[in-house]
């Protein structure tokens, strides 16, 4: 037992039964919190395996952004989870049906898979000495320029997509007019009137 | 290096950025007051464009290690896109201003989608393919539910969403086994791999990426969301899902075959077969029950898909000429029958009911002409245009030894002629009825009415001469 396979079962253990907390515990801020515990020890995991740029990236994202969204939604909607645990039964065999169809993808991939001939040649070799934020970058600025620089126009189409479907501009409300203020001359916005006694305007 | 690649994706770079610019132009200068002038700048663009890639460079480049093909399919296909996309942005520029749908962003996602489709049919690549997928498909998702006041248009929206993400995922999960089997997404690299025999898991892959295509394609049985989403969506909208995306998807679903298993034909010839027989009779027979019009072009879209798919079926050069041809026909007939269902008013409101077409010829005796020309063509009926791409596509099947597949196109294509008729035999003998359609019609849209009708008579004499262009089109596809 050395160290690094102590640290690789601690992870697993705890990766796991985050996992399993998540779905089982009763109140659903644990549920979050039980997940945040499943992301990091998973980022613990990919340390392991020398993949510290996706563990960190994993620990920002999914912890830092995500993780922290859904603690947002559950604490602010009023959702009925009781309720939807009680479905919960309801969806039990379909869910069995894509557990089961999960373990066959396994039993093809390390059972029966065929690869072409040399297709090891044509996998992508591992980097090197090279760490993998420079790797990454190599291949994602570099070597895949075009698919990175399509991915940014389909976010680009999000935004656009998500402002064109929500956004609605009321006309029914005062709106202030910030030019207009400053351009106000006090002369001419006040009147004098010399008004007579025991008369009206 | 990277300015040759750049070079090469020149014209896809000059779309986006011009799509870039005029958003920021719209947003900066009087937003939706701007969106008639956007509509036709970039209708422009495309039509600018289409010229650029149409008489510029000749022969076959490559950039970024092979991810992005430059080829006459490529270029074949772009113009189609490009030229019809203009078409139909400038049709919809009445309608949507009547209804207060024009938004400025609209011309723009049609700009955008047209990048991504740009980038489907010359990928080179399946992350290429993918990315290029669903920069298209994201930017038709948005402009499906354009109307977002309306149930039906989020309906649409929603509908076509999930069934779009649904059929990604099929043809993701097709081709992570194609990369298990192979070691590349290259195309070049997956056919060298298939070159010696397929495993199982290759062939799982294949039937995936098929099923995923088929969705785009709208071919049967992954066409159900086709009729929900062309019913809901805008008709504008919905003129241009039967047109660019449409050639976009079968070019792509082209490459995908040919490029990358073209040297295991034998495998997918049976699916797409399959595909094609049923997309063709499903087609055929539920548009008969139809009584909205945009309901029944959907159909009749699957059917024509199915035909599309028959040249493909054939697995050779000449089978992916027949349908590039088809296809060609196929978007010219649409841009007419589109322009004449958004010319469908009654009291200044749009209507979609074949039955409001009763005795339309006696009002209107020119443009029933025109639409009888353009129905009688969908059908098939020779001498017009669209028995010639029907004849291209049987031949093809015919010559690959599928004669069977010939025979069901045949007969399907007399079943599909019973409803395009129907519409003719409404405006001609159809029973009287008190409130007519209006009888005015915006110049745009009776121009291209009167013009693509006219192109359904003078094209029988060489086809506008694109039988050459799609011949040499599939001779750099298929060797």
């Amino acid at each position: 037992m050395t160290p690094i396979v102590i640290a690789f079962y601690l992870f697993a253990v705890s990766t796991i039964t985050g996992g399993l907390m998540t779905v089982v515990s009763r109140n659903p801020v644990h549920s979050v919190l039980w997940l945040i515990l499943s992301f990091l020890s998973s980022a613990g995991l990919f340390v392991l395996l020398g993949a510290e740029f996706v563990a960190m990236l994993l620990i920002i994202v999914y912890v830092g952004a995500v993780a922290v969204l859904f603690l947002f939604v559950v604490m602010m909607l009023d959702v009925d989870f009781a309720e939807l645990k009680a479905e919960m039964t309801r969806y039990m065999p379909l869910a069995l049906l894509i557990g089961v169809v999960i373990l066959m993808q396994f039993a093809l991939a390390f059972g029966a898979w065929d690869y072409s001939d040399g297709a090891a040649d044509r996998i992508a070799s591992p980097a090197g000495e090279i760490h993998n934020t420079k790797a990454l970058g190599l291949l994602i600025y570099d070597k895949y320029i075009m698919l990175f620089q399509l991915s940014g126009l389909i976010l680009l189409v999000a935004m656009i997509g998500a402002i064109v479907l929500t956004l609605r501009h009321r006309t029914d409300i005062k709106r202030q007019d910030i030019v207009g203020q400053m351009m106000r001359d006090p002369a001419k916005q006040m009147e004098l009137k010399d008004v007579k006694p025991g008369q009206g305007l | 290096m990277i300015s040759s690649d750049i070079q090469t994706v020149l014209p896809e770079i000059s779309l986006a950025v011009f799509a870039m610019l005029a958003l920021l132009a719209g947003v900066y200068n009087g937003k939706d007051k701007t969106a008639p002038m956007m509509v036709w700048l970039t209708s422009g663009m495309f039509v600018l464009l289409a010229a650029w890639i149409g008489y510029g460079g000749e022969g076959t480049t490559t950039a970024f290690g092979g991810m992005f093909v430059n080829d006459g399919f490529a270029r074949f296909a772009k113009v189609t896109i490009l030229l019809s996309a203009a078409a139909v942005l400038l049709m919809s520029q009445d309608y949507m201003t009547k209804l207060g749908l024009l938004r400025f962003e609209y011309p723009l996602l049609v700009a955008l989608s047209v990048v991504g489709m740009m980038f489907m049919v010359s990928a080179g690549d399946l992350m290429a393919l993918y990315m290029g997928l669903e920069l298209q498909s994201l930017a038709l998702y948005v402009v499906a539910s354009l109307r977002r006041d309306s149930v039906k248009s989020t309906e649409a929206g929603l509908k076509y969403f999930v069934l779009g993400a649904l059929s990604s995922g099929l043809l993701l999960y097709g081709a992570s086994l194609t990369y298990g089997f192979a070691g590349t997404t290259l195309f070049s690299g997956i056919i060298a791999a298939a070159d010696g025999g397929v495993s199982l898991g290759m062939l799982f892959g294949v039937v995936f990426m098929l099923a995923g295509l088929a969705f785009k394609v709208s071919a049967a049985p992954f066409h159900m969301w086709t009729p929900d989403v062309y019913e809901g969506s805008p008709t504008p909208v919905t003129a241009f899902f039967a047109t660019a995306p449409k050639v976009a998807a079968m070019a792509m679903f082209a490459r995908v075959v040919h490029d990358a298993f073209g040297g295991i034909v034998g495998e997918w010839q049976q699916i797409i077969a399959f595909l094609s027989v049923l997309s063709m009779f499903l087609g055929a027979i539920a548009a008969i029950g139809q009584t909205n019009i945009k309901r029944l072009m959907a159909y009749s879209s699957i059917a024509h898909m199915g035909f599309a798919l028959m040249g493909l079926a054939a697995g050779t050069a000449f089978g992916v000429q027949a349908m590039l041809i088809y296809m060609a026909i196929y978007v010219t007939m649409n841009i007419g029958t589109f322009a004449f269902i958004l010319s469908m008013e009654r009291d200044g409101r749009p209507v979609t009911n074949i039955a409001s077409l009763n005795q339309y010829a006696k009002t209107e005796p020119l443009k029933a002409l025109a639409v009888l020309l353009l129905m009688f063509s969908l059908a098939g009926v020779p001498p017009l245009v669209g028995f010639f791409g029907k004849f291209y596509v049987l031949r093809a099947a015919y010559d690959a030894g599928l004669a069977w597949l010939a025979v069901a196109g045949v007969v399907a294509s007399v079943i599909g002629a019973f409803y395009y008729l129907r519409i003719v035999f409404y405006m001609y003998f159809g029973a009287e009825q008190d409130d007519p359609l209006d009888r005015g019609m915006p110049p745009v849209l009776w121009g291209f009415l009167v013009v693509t009708a006219a192109m359904m008579l003078v094209g029988i004499v060489n086809l506008f001469g694109i039988e050459p262009l799609a011949q040499a089109a599939a001779a750099t596809l298929v060797n």
